[in-house]
C-alpha cells in the first residue's frame, strides 16, 4: 500500500482550477519526483496535500486514510512534513530553535532527535546557535529539511529544494535526500532540475498543464527521448 | 402652531447637522471608499477647516489672531486649502507605507493639531476657543455686515436693523439648512462625476489589484495622495460649516475624536463605503439616531427620577451619553462583521462603452 | 557642577523621563508583539491598559471598604490582570478573529471601534471624572537621599518611582526569558517571523496568539498601573494619551522587536521630558504644552528616514 496517494485530483486556487485529474502515489522507501514545465501545477499538487487550496474533486490519502481538505497544522500532526520552496526557515531564530519549532507536534524525545539531526547534517551542528537568516542558501535548505524531519515524518515533501542554489550545493542536497531515504522516510520532491531529480528518484511523474503526461521509473524517464527533448534541455 | 414650529426647527437642525456630517462622510468616502486609505484623523482636518474659517471671517478681536473680517466664501475656500495642504504632507510621507502607518500618522496629526490649537493662545485663544463665528445667512443681521458694502448699497444700516427686527428670530435656519444641503448636493454630484471618470475607475483598479495597476504603469502613490488630499479638502470644508453651525469652537470638546472621527466612520460603514449615496444616507441615519436617542434617554431618566425619588438622575444623565457612544461602537462592529457592504453597497462604475 | 546643573537636570527631567519611558516601554511591548504576531496595529491597547488601572483601583477600594486594609497597587493588579487578560481574549474572539483571514485594515478598524467601546465602557462604569489613585504627596526615598547626599549628589526619588524602575526591569527580564528560553516564547518569535511557515510547521498558532495576548496584556496592565501610580490619579483619557507615544516607541524600536520597543519607549519618554529642559538659555527648549508632540515628531522622522526602525523590525 502506498504511503501517500493523490487520486484523480481536481484542485486549484478558488475559482481557478489548476489540476485536472492528477494522480500521484508514493510507496514506502521511495523517492518520487514531480517534474514539468513552469506553471504545470507541480507545486499546486504538493500544496493540495496540505489543505492549502480548494479541492473540487478527487481525494488525498495517507496510508489509506482520507485526509482531503485537512488543515495544514493537522496534516503535519499526521506525519506529513513539508518544506516550502521559499521562506522555509525562521530567519530570526537560531538553527537549533528552528529545529525545535519543527518538533512542535512531537511530544517526547526532542533532544535525542536533535542529536540525530546534527549527525545527519553535520554542518548544522557547528552553527546551531547562529540565526538561520545568516546562513547561506544551501545551508538554509539543510535547516529547512532538518526542521521538517524533527517529527517522525511518514513522508517528506520537498518543494524545489535546489531552486536558486549553486551547482555545488545542488549536488549536496541530492546526496542528503538519498541519505534521508536511507533512514526510511519516503520523499516526494518537486523539481525544476529534472535531470538530477530523476537521477535520484525511484519513480517520476511529468505534469503538463495540470495533468499527468508521463509516469515511469526515474531511469526510464531520463532515457525517454521525447521527455529529454521537452524538459531536459535539448535532445540527446 | 408653536409646537409645530418647534418640530419644524428640530427637523431643520437635524437636516443641517446631518448635512454637515454627510459632507464629512463624502470626504471620507473619497479616501476610504475610493482609495482604501484609512484615515482616523478626520477630527484634525475638521479642526483645521473650522479654525481657518473662524480666524479669517470673525470680526477683529483682542483674544485671537485677526479676525480678518474677510467674506465668508473666502474663509470657506481657504479652509479647504489649508486642510488639503496638511493632507498632502502627511500623504507624501505615509502613503507608500502599509495602511496601519497611515492610521497611526493620521490619529497623531489630529492630536498635534489639537495641541497647537490649545497651546498657541496668541493665535487661537487656546482652550477658551473662538466665538461669534459668522454663520451664513444669520451673519447678514450682524451690524458689521449690513453696515458695509454690498449690503449698505441696498439700504441704510438703520433700515436693515428694522428689517431684521421684523423677521422671526429663526428666519435664517431654513436658509442655512438649505445652503448646507445644497453644498452637500454639489459635492455629491462632483464626486459621482469623479467616480465614473477614468480617474475614479483607476482608483477602483488600484484598490482591488494594486500590483496589476502598478504593473500597467499607473502611478499608484500619486493617485492615492490625490484622493487623500481631495478627501481632506472636503473635510476642511465640512469643518468650516461645522464652525458656522456651532458659532463657538474650542479645541477639546468641539473636536472630540469620538464625536467627529468615529461617528463619521460609523456613518460611512453603515451607509456603504464606496457609495456616495450610502455615505449621505448613513450620515443622516446615524445623526438622527444619535440625536433622537439623546432625547429618548433623557426622557427615560426623567421618568426614572420621577418614579424612584432616590434616583440620582444627574449621575445617570452624565453617563448616558457614554452609553450611547458604546452602543454606536457595537453597532459599527456588527455592521463591519455581518454587513460589510453597508446599506447601499458599492456599485462598480460601468465601463464607458456599455454606458451609452 | 552638580549644584548648578545636575540636581535640577537629574531630579526634575531625567528621572521623570525615565519613569515615563518605563511606562511607554511596557505598553509598547504589547503593541509590538501584536503588530508582529497578529500583524495589525491595535488601537485598543491603550484603553485596555487604562481598564487595568481602573480595575486595580476598584480592587483596592473594595479591599479598603470590606477588609479595612490598604492594598498596594501592585498586589491589587494581580486579580485585575486576570480580568483584563480575559478582556483581551474576548475582544480577540468576538471582534478581531473574524477578520483574521481578511484584509488587515478591517482588524485595525475593529480595534479602533474597540478603543471607543472600551473607553465609553470605562466612562459609563466609573464616570467621566478623575479618580484619586493613591492620595498624598510622594516623598523621596530617605535612605537613597541620605546615601546620595553622602557622595555629593542629591537624588529625590520617591518610592513609587523605585517600584516602577524595579518592576520594569523585572518584566523585561521575565519577557526575555519567555521569548528565548520557553517553547511558547520561541514559537511567538517564529510566528512573528513568518506566520505561513509556522502554520505548515504545525505550530498551534491559536495557542501562540493567546500567549501573545497574555504577555502583552500583563505588560499593558503593569504600564497602566505604573502610570496611575506615577500621576496618582485615573482619568478616562489616559489610555488614549499613551497610545501615540507607544506606537512611536514600537515603530522606533522596529515592529515585532520587543527589546526595540523597550529602547524605543525609554527614548520617547526621555525625549518628551528632556525637550522641556532649558538647553539653550533659560527658557524651556520646547514649551511643556508640546511635550506629547515630541513622540509624534520622532515617529514621523523615523517613518521618513528608517521605517523599519532602529532594530530592523519588519517594514511594510
Amino acid at each position: 500500500m502506498s504511503v501517500l496517494s493523490l487520486n484523480n485530483l481536481y484542485a486549484g486556487y478558488g475559482q481557478t482550477e489548476v489540476l485536472h485529474d492528477v494522480s500521484i502515489f508514493v510507496n514506502p522507501n521511495e523517492i518520487v519526483a514531480i517534474i514539468g514545465p513552469n506553471g504545470a501545477g507541480k507545486s499546486t499538487a504538493m500544496k493540495s496535500v496540505l489543505g492549502l487550496l480548494t479541492i473540487n474533486s478527487g481525494n488525498v490519502e495517507l496510508n489509506g486514510k482520507d485526509i482531503t481538505n485537512t488543515p495544514a497544522a493537522e496534516v503535519v500532526r499526521l506525519g506529513i512534513s513539508y518544506v516550502p520552496q521559499t521562506q522555509n526557515v525562521f530567519v530570526n531564530l537560531s538553527v537549533q530553535e528552528n529545529l525545535e519549532m519543527g518538533a512542535w507536534t512531537r511530544p517526547l524525545g526532542i533532544r535525542e532527535r536533535l542529536a540525530e539531526m546534527f549527525e545527519l547534517f553535520p554542518d548544522l551542528g557547528e552553527k546551531r546557535n547562529q540565526a538561520a537568516g545568516s546562513l547561506s542558501g544551501g545551508q538554509r535548505q539543510m535547516v529547512a529539511m532538518a526542521k521538517a524531519l524533527m517529527v517522525d515524518a511518514k513522508i517528506l515533501l520537498l518543494d524545489e529544494p535546489t531552486a536558486g542554489l549553486s551547482p555545488k550545493y545542488r549536488g549536496e542536497i541530492f546526496t542528503t535526500i538519498q541519505k534521508i531515504k536511507s533512514t526510511g522516510v519516503p520523499i516526494l520532491i518537486v523539481e525544476q532540475n529534472a535531470k538530477q531529480a530523476l537521477g535520484v528518484a525511484d519513480r517520476g511523474y511529468v505534469l503538463v498543464d495540470g495533468a499527468n503526461r508521463y509516469t515511469g521509473k526515474g531511469k526510464e524517464l531520463l532515457e525517454d527521448r521525447e521527455i529529454a527533448r521537452m524538459f531536459l534541455g535539448g535532445g540527446h | 402652531m408653536e409646537a409645530y414650529l418647534g418640530y419644524f426647527l428640530y427637523f431643520l437642525s437635524l437636516a443641517t447637522v446631518g448635512g454637515i456630517y454627510a459632507i464629512f462622510a463624502l470626504g471620507l468616502n473619497v479616501q476610504w471608499g475610493f482609495a482604501g486609505l484609512f484615515n482616523v484623523g478626520i477630527v484634525g482636518f475638521a479642526a483645521v477647516g473650522a479654525y481657518t474659517y473662524a480666524l479669517l471671517t470673525t470680526a477683529e478681536s483682542t483674544f485671537h489672531y485677526g479676525g480678518l473680517d474677510l467674506p465668508l466664501p473666502v474663509g470657506m475656500f481657504v479652509a479647504m486649502v489649508a486642510s488639503a495642504v496638511i493632507a498632502g504632507v502627511i500623504g507624501l510621507i505615509c502613503i507608500r507605507l502599509r495602511s496601519d502607518y497611515l492610521a497611526i500618522a493620521t490619529i497623531g496629526i489630529a492630536e498635534i493639531i489639537k495641541l497647537i490649537l490649545k497651546n498657541e493662545t496668541e493665535v487661537t485663544n487656546g482652550p477658551r476657543g473662538i466665538n461669534k463665528i459668522p454663520r451664513a445667512w444669520e451673519h447678514f443681521s450682524e451690524e458689521r455686515f449690513y453696515s458695509s458694502w454690498p449690503m449698505s448699497w441696498f439700504n441704510t444700516p438703520d433700515g436693515w436693523a428694522v428689517f431684521f427686527d421684523a423677521l422671526p428670530n429663526w428666519w435664517w435656519q431654513p436658509c442655512f439648512a438649505a445652503t448646507v444641503l445644497f453644498c452637500m448636493y454639489v459635492i455629491y454630484r462632483m464626486l459621482e462625476r469623479a467616480r465614473i471618470s477614468p480617474w475614479g475607475r483607476m482608483m477602483t483598479a488600484i484598490r482591488e489589484n494594486e500590483p496589476a495597476a502598478r504593473a500597467s504603469g499607473k502611478n499608484v502613490t500619486a493617485r492615492r495622495v490625490e484622493a487623500f488630499v481631495i478627501g481632506a479638502a472636503i473635510m476642511g470644508f465640512a469643518g468650516a460649516l461645522f464652525a458656522q453651525h456651532l458659532r463657538l469652537i474650542e479645541p477639546t470638546n468641539t473636536f472630540d475624536p469620538a464625536k467627529v472621527t468615529f461617528l463619521v466612520w460609523v456613518m460611512l460603514i453603515l451607509g456603504g463605503s464606496g457609495n456616495n449615496r450610502g455615505a449621505m444616507l448613513g450620515a443622516f441615519l446615524i445623526w438622527t439616531i444619535w440625536s433622537a436617542s439623546e432625547l429618548m434617554i433623557s426622557g427615560i431618566i426623567d421618568l426614572a427620577g420621577y418614579v424612584f425619588q432616590t434616583f440620582d438622575t444627574g449621575l445617570l444623565a452624565t453617563r448616558a451619553g457614554f452609553l450611547r457612544m458604546m452602543l454606536i461602537g457595537i453597532l459599527m462592529q456588527v455592521v463591519l462583521q455581518k454587513y460589510p457592504a453597508g446599506i447601499l453597497p458599492e456599485v462598480r462604475p460601468a465601463s464607458p462603452r456599455s454606458n451609452k | 557642577m552638580w549644584e548648578s546643573f545636575g540636581f535640577e537636570f537629574v531630579n526634575f527631567y531625567f528621572i521623570p523621563g525615565l519613569v515615563l519611558g518605563c511606562i511607554y516601554a511596557l505598553g509598547a511591548i504589547g503593541i509590538t508583539l501584536t503588530f508582529g504576531i497578529l500583524r495589525f496595529a491595535n488601537f485598543a491597547h491603550g484603553e485596555l491598559m487604562m481598564m487595568g488601572a481602573y480595575l486595580t483601583w476598584t480592587i483596592m477600594a473594595i479591599a479598603t471598604a470590606v477588609l479595612g486594609i490598604a492594598v498596594h497597587p501592585l498586589l491589587a493588579a494581580i486579580p485585575a490582570s486576570i480580568v483584563v487578560i480575559y478582556l483581551f481574549f474576548w475582544t480577540d474572539k468576538f471582534f478581531y478573529k473574524p477578520f483574521r483571514k481578511a484584509d488587515t485594515i478591517k482588524v485595525v478598524m475593529a480595534s479602533f471601534g474597540m478603543m471607543l467601546i472600551l473607553r465609553s465602557a470605562v466612562q459609563v462604569i466609573w464616570g467621566p471624572n478623575q479618580l484619586t489613585f493613591v492620595p498624598g504627596i510622594a516623598k523621596p526615598n530617605p535612605s537613597l537621599l541620605g546615601w546620595s547626599s553622602d557622595i555629593g549628589a542629591m537624588l529625590l526619588i520617591p518610592n513609587k518611582h523605585l517600584f516602577i524602575f524595579a518592576g520594569t526591569i523585572l518584566f523585561v527580564v521575565v519577557l526575555s526569558y519567555i521569548l528565548n528560553r520557553t517553547r511558547i516564547g520561541k514559537a511567538m518569535r517564529a510566528v512573528s517571523d513568518s506566520p505561513d511557515l509556522a502554520h505548515v510547521t504545525g505550530i498551534d498558532v491559536d495557542q501562540v496568539i493567546r500567549a501573545t495576548w497574555i504577555v502583552g496584556g500583563v505588560c499593558a496592565i503593569a504600564a497602566g498601573v505604573f502610570l496611575a501610580m506615577d500621576i496618582q490619579m485615573l482619568e478616562t483619557t489616559m489610555g488614549f494619551r499613551m497610545l501615540l507615544p507607544m506606537f512611536a516607541a514600537a515603530i522606533l524600536g522596529g515592529i515585532g522587536k520587543p527589546y526595540g520597543a523597550v529602547v524605543g519607549g525609554l527614548v520617547i519618554g526621555l525625549s518628551e521630558e528632556l525637550s522641556a529642559y532649558p538647553w539653550i538659555g533659560d527658557a524651556p527648549l520646547l514649551s511643556p504644552g508640546y511635550k506629547t508632540g515630541v513622540a509624534f515628531a520622532i515617529m514621523v522622522v523615523m517613518l521618513i528616514v528608517r521605517p523599519q526602525g532602529l532594530f530592523k523590525g519588519r517594514s511594510f
